[in-house]
């Protein structure tokens, strides 16, 4: 049970860092390498507000989430609309978004270097312990995990409720009829994009309380991100979700009943294994 | 006739002719850094090896350079970022001997960088006073590349250290013989580990969880709660940076009650005592210093004041002290690097942790071993050859 538990925190943990690329992948067809910059921006800003004002993680997100969906919607507009109306099929927009991501990454570490300095980032927010079922656990994994689950529950709704929402939902699954049906692909992949940015660095801002952070840390969280997206499923919030959850379940699983070492080896097995078995993803559409 | 590209010939050859000109007229020693600026050894490089180099330069250029044959010369610091990655610390160094024609060259960052640049620096006959380059291999490397100095220690030394500190714990009577001990899986803990494991069994300690796990684990609870299950009397774990803060934070958490609790690297950084706060108190650590020796002192008021970041307590005062090790060793024989490395050899040097010199194997023997957080500073519980040591106390709880 304990395993579970903790499993399942850090399955929250991999759906706050995925849940973003996703939504940016999915719709607005950006393989965003620069999403992990994204993430530790808005953990070193949760960290910054913090140790100068001891202003709580949880309000930060609040002032975190307009910033980074004004940047993100400005790096689509400026930079990758141009790649979209040039691209003249999907695998050139996927292959350009890459490499222009790819540079981005590279100036998102270069700004925050010179802005932050290269030093570890870390402060303690609710390292302190709860009781679950008669187990402790970090009250700041707990909140995060409360978190992860208000924000997917809440895009969960949003994309199956709201006619914005399904306009997205349509443009992911076929974009060039979602145009004869009257939506505004570009307007709304422009907002799917920004969405994805804000929540993955609503993300950095709480993974930042539980883990130690520093300017070129981004790309390890891209990876992690990449790998739940494919293994759940390009485009569905709910792939990303349980192919986390999975994740964090399997990890922890190998880690206390085995040996800690193998939590890598054996995630990625899980992800060979899905990736033979079933390509497109837990709950991706098989390509027609 | 086009006379364009015929001027814009001209004025090119002029301008690189006044560039040549001042080159040769500046009296300048080109200094050649190269080190993480990004990468996963940055955060490290920034606390440690980075400020250090900026305050040499800054302090010696302030006193109006190195007097070189009788003549005041200042410092150019030619820095370059190799991201982590061994193959672009090669190729910085190479550029740094070839292109910019650097006088001397600042030891690399790392263990792993430092070996792979080792080659190179031999090559091109550059004296490497190396730091943060801790292993067993001293020996046989300085056989390999005489121009490779050594400063920080052995890993052998800071294990061994760390068991000796824990068997006079116990034969006090403080705590018992059962120890949790776990490492990360790269080349520095993987040594340490191997090399503490017979230690601590020929100590006649019982070595009740033994685990390692990945570089970037992001979730250790599992680590914390299996060694906590053990009911260890002692826990030490041969870490990380991003690790040695997760292990501690889950130690938290979990209260895991040990007697002594002990993380490796980035346990002396200025950032893990104000992080932790006083559940740090008592937490012991690889490396050390001797805090209240005036000329840390002075060493850290000026670290602050100069790069706005404090020192470490351990690996920042000896890259400082290797820079004033370089810095003597020129003021006494001049540019001609084959005479500096001669003279580092024969030499002993006065630094800011007390006087350096180096052994038969080019390794200095007087060095820190394991430190440990009392009242809000690391302070070096045991050494090889230093003054200063303070008794180690009781870890008591977390709060």
């Amino acid at each position: 049970m304990d395993i579970l538990i903790t499993g399942i925190l850090l399955g929250g943990t991999y759906a706050l860092i995925a849940m973003g690329l996703n939504l940016q992948y999915g719709v607005a067809r950006i393989m965003n390498l620069a999403n992990g910059e994204i993430l530790v921006a808005g953990g070193y800003f949760a960290f910054i507000a913090y140790t100068s004002t001891q202003l709580s993680p949880l309000l930060t997100i609040f002032v975190v989430a307009p910033i980074a969906f004004g940047l993100n919607w400005l790096i689509y507009v400026l930079m990758l609309q141009p790649l979209v109306n040039r691209a003249k099929n999907r695998g050139q927009l996927e292959q350009d978004s890459i490499l222009a991501t790819f540079g981005l990454s590279f100036i998102g570490v270069g700004l925050m270097l010179s802005f932050f300095g290269g030093d570890y980032f870390s402060y303690s927010f609710m390292a302190v312990p709860v009781e679950l079922l008669g187990n402790t656990f970090g009250a700041n994994r707990v909140l995060s995990f409360v978190m992860a689950v208000v924000i997917c529950g809440a895009l969960y709704l949003w994309l199956n409720r709201s006619r914005a929402g399904l306009s997205i939902r349509a443009i992911a699954t076929a974009p060039a009829s979602a145009r004869l049906v009257g939506i505004d692909v570009k307007t709304l992949s422009a907002l799917a994009f920004a969405l994805g940015g804000a929540v993955t660095a609503v993300g950095g801002a709480l993974i930042s309380t539980y883990l130690t952070l520093d300017a070129s840390t981004g790309v390890v969280f891209t990876l992690k991100a990449l790998i739940i997206v494919i293994m759940g499923g390009v485009g569905d919030v709910r792939g990303t979700i349980v192919a986390a959850l999975l994740l964090g379940v399997l990890e922890t699983v190998v880690a206390s009943l085995l040996d800690p070492g193998l939590t890598l080896a054996a995630a990625y097995v899980m992800f060979l294994a899905i990736l033979l078995f079933r390509p497109q993803g837990l709950f991706g559409k098989k390509p027609t | 006739m086009n006379r364009r590209p015929f001027l814009k010939l001209v004025s090119a050859l002029t301008i690189a002719g006044a560039l040549a000109a001042n080159a040769a007229s500046a009296e300048t020693i080109r200094i050649g850094a190269v080190a993480p600026k990004t990468g996963p050894l940055a955060g490290g490089a920034t606390v440690t090896q980075w400020p250090s180099i900026y305050l040499w330069v800054e302090q010696v250029n302030a006193a109006g350079g190195l007097t070189v044959d009788g003549e005041q010369m200042m410092i150019e610091l030619i820095e370059y970022d190799d991201q982590t990655n061994p193959g672009e610390t090669i190729k910085a160094v190479q550029r740094l001997a070839t292109q910019d024609d650097a006088h001397f060259i600042i030891a690399p960052y790392g263990t792993g960088l430092n070996l792979a640049a080792a080659p190179l620096f031999d090559r091109y006959g550059y004296p490497q006073i190396a730091v943060s380059a801790i292993t067993d291999q001293q020996a046989e490397l300085a056989a390999k590349f005489p121009n490779m100095f050594f400063t920080l220690g052995t890993t052998t030394a800071l294990a061994a250290d760390v068991v000796k500190v824990l068997t006079d714990m116990r034969d006090a009577g403080q705590m018992g013989d059962k120890v949790a001990m776990v490492n990360v899986a790269d080349a520095f803990g993987i040594e340490l580990a191997t090399a503490a494991k017979p230690l601590f069994e020929e100590a006649g300690f019982d070595i009740v969880y033994e685990t390692s796990y990945p570089l970037g684990t992001q979730d250790l609870s599992p680590v914390i709660k299996g060694a906590a299950a053990a009911e260890p009397d002692a826990f030490v774990a041969w870490s990380y940076p991003p690790d040695t803060f997760g292990l501690t934070e889950q130690a938290m958490i979990e209260n895991l009650d040990v007697k002594a609790f002990y993380t490796a690297v980035a346990t002396p950084f200025p950032g893990y005592g104000a992080r932790f706060g006083s559940a740090a108190e008592g937490v012991l650590g690889a490396g050390g210093v001797n805090p209240d020796s005036p000329a840390f002192m002075e060493y850290a008021a000026a670290h602050e004041a100069v790069t706005g970041a404090k020192p470490d307590y351990w690996a920042s005062a000896t890259t400082y002290a290797s820079l004033e090790i370089l810095g003597q060793s020129i003021e006494a024989v001049g540019l001609d690097r084959e005479a500096v490395t001669a003279h580092l050899r024969e030499a002993t040097f006065d630094t800011i942790l007390g006087p350096i010199s180096f052994d038969e194997n080019n390794s200095n023997a007087d060095f820190w071993t394991v430190g440990q957080w009392q009242g809000g500073v690391f302070r070096g519980v045991a050494s090889r050859g230093r003054d200063g040591t303070v008794p180690v106390i009781l870890k008591d709880g977390w709060e």
